[in-house]
Formats: structure tokens, C-alpha cells, sequence
């Protein structure tokens, strides 16, 4: 019992931990696209293997914390609003299709890309107080696709390897 | 693990149609603007007109400012005191309802006024 507490926080830390540095390398690569909200997002590879391999709650408190982190460390109040709408959503879409029978780990992934971008384009439409910059939606989709896509096939390859680990 | 379901190809597959049909549709319906609005924290700041080449700086309240310039009816922002800097690194825009957004200053420029445009290029 005590060894299994002990493995929890430390599986907990460590994917924190990861999480956060993904964003920082993220921020740390310019993207060649100069529009807002474009993005690899490749913390939430972690959030999804996370899903997948700990569960739905697990992965909750894990990318709500990521984002916390992150925002005080690299961006503004601003920031932290739109992170925590893309989050979010992208992680209740997720979590809402993570045991259906429709959509595959890498379609679960496309979608959560997706849905983040729609919660940031949202969230910015309020912000902004101007409903034109939904102008924007369909480059984001096209984004949230590949970028969806691409976070899905390497989640899928980390969860091959971990599964010894949490089965 | 099955990598890919057939409902992961119809996803992209409709999203992709979405977003060509919208393409489409704003090429089709793209006209040049005559007239630039800036908007700042959703009210109207100034609206210039296309016709004049100028610099323009918009200011904000916490010292905040995005300068943009108008030359031969396009507008492009080329200074701002955003730390993203995206509304600068974004391309000129002329057609009528394109935007530049500044999203840390809560600042937006879009082109507006089509028809009138269409107008003075014939009355030109």
C-alpha cells in the first residue's frame, strides 16, 4: 500500500515535470505560421498518455497544473485564460471519447487538437468583444488536425512501451 | 491498438471539407475594403481611410501600443508592444472583413467597406 502511494506521486512529479518542459521547448521553437493560437502543443502528449494510461481525473489535475506552472513561469494572466479554455475543453472531448467505441487513440488525439483550438478562438472572441476573428477557425482546425494527428501516432507509440508499467 | 478507425478518416475528412468550403466561399466573396476600423478592448477606436498612406499608432490604457501603416491600400502592422508580436509577424490585409489581431492588447484592424471601394474605383 505504502509502495503503491509512494509510485503515484512519484509518476505524478515526473509527468508534472514533463509536461512542463515540453512547453518550455515548445516556447522555445518560433512557428512559421503568424497566426495566434498555432501551436504544436506538445504538453498534451503527456495529458493524453496520461489519460490513457492513469484515467480521466488523473489527467484532469495534470494539465491544470501544467498550465498553472507554465502561465506564472512564461506568460500573463491572458495567457493562463486561454490555456486553461483549450485545456479544458480539449480534455473534457477527450475524456468523452476515450471509451466509446467511435473514434481511435489518434482520432481521440485530432479531436482533443482541435477542440483546444476551438476553446482558445472562443475565448478570444470575448476578449476581443468581436466575433469576426472567428475568421481564424479554420486554420486552427486544419492545425488542431495535424497537430492532433501527429501528438496521437507519438502517444501511441509512448503507451506501447509504458504498457508494463500501469497494467 | 488499432492506430486508425475508419471514423478518425470521415473526422478529418469533414473538417477538411469544412474548412475548403470556407476557403471557397471567402474567395468568392472577397472584394477589396475601402476603410480600416481599429477596434480597441471591443470599441470602436478610429477608422481611417484606405486611400491615404499613413502611420497610425493605436495606445492603450497601461501604456500599451500597436503601430500599424496604410500604403497603397494595405494595412500592415509593423510595431507593437505585445510580447508575441503576432499581430506584426502577420501579413497585410486589404480585402474587406480580413483582420489583424493583437490579442495581449486587445487591439483589432479590419478592413471594411467593399461596395464603397468598388465605387471610388469606378468614380477613379
Amino acid at each position: 500500500m505504502e509502495k503503491k502511494k509512494i509510485n503515484r506521486i512519484t509518476t505524478y512529479g515526473l509527468l508534472v515535470a514533463l509536461a512542463f518542459i515540453l512547453s518550455y521547448i515548445e516556447n522555445l521553437i518560433p512557428i512559421p505560421v503568424p497566426i495566434p493560437g498555432i501551436k504544436l502543443g506538445m504538453a498534451n502528449l503527456v495529458v493524453i498518455t496520461a489519460l490513457y494510461s492513469l484515467g480521466i481525473k488523473e489527467a484532469l489535475s495534470l494539465s491544470i497544473l501544467r498550465i498553472i506552472l507554465v502561465s506564472f513561469t512564461y506568460g500573463s494572466p491572458s495567457t493562463m485564460l486561454f490555456s486553461l479554455a483549450g485545456g479544458l475543453l480539449s480534455w473534457g472531448i477527450m475524456a468523452l471519447f476515450k471509451n466509446g467505441k467511435l473514434f481511435s487513440f489518434v482520432g481521440v488525439s485530432i479531436l482533443g487538437g482541435i477542440f483546444h483550438n476551438v476553446g482558445q478562438i472562443l475565448t478570444a472572441v470575448f476578449v476581443v468583444e468581436n466575433i469576426n476573428i472567428v475568421y481564424y477557425l479554420p486554420f486552427l482546425l486544419i492545425s488542431g488536425v495535424f497537430t492532433g494527428a501527429l501528438i496521437g501516432i507519438l502517444g501511441a507509440m509512448i503507451l506501447k512501451r509504458l504498457k508494463h508499467l500501469y497494467q | 491498438m488499432k492506430m486508425l478507425k475508419k471514423n478518425d478518416l470521415i473526422l478529418v475528412g469533414i473538417i477538411l471539407l469544412l474548412c475548403i468550403g470556407f476557403f471557397a466561399y471567402r474567395k468568392m466573396t472577397e472584394a477589396p475594403g475601402s476603410r480600416v476600423e481599429v477596434m480597441m478592448n471591443g470599441k470602436l477606436y478610429d477608422t481611417l481611410t484606405l486611400q491615404e498612406d499613413t502611420v497610425y499608432t493605436v495606445k492603450g490604457d497601461n501604456g500599451s501600443y500597436n503601430t500599424f501603416k496604410i500604403t497603397d491600400g494595405v494595412v500592415d502592422m509593423i510595431d507593437a508592444s505585445c510580447p508575441d508580436k503576432l499581430c506584426v509577424n502577420q501579413a497585410g490585409i486589404h480585402h474587406n472583413h480580413e483582420t489583424i489581431v493583437c490579442l495581449p492588447n486587445k487591439v483589432i484592424l479590419e478592413v471594411v467597406g467593399a461596395e464603397e471601394g468598388e465605387v471610388d474605383i469606378i468614380a477613379n
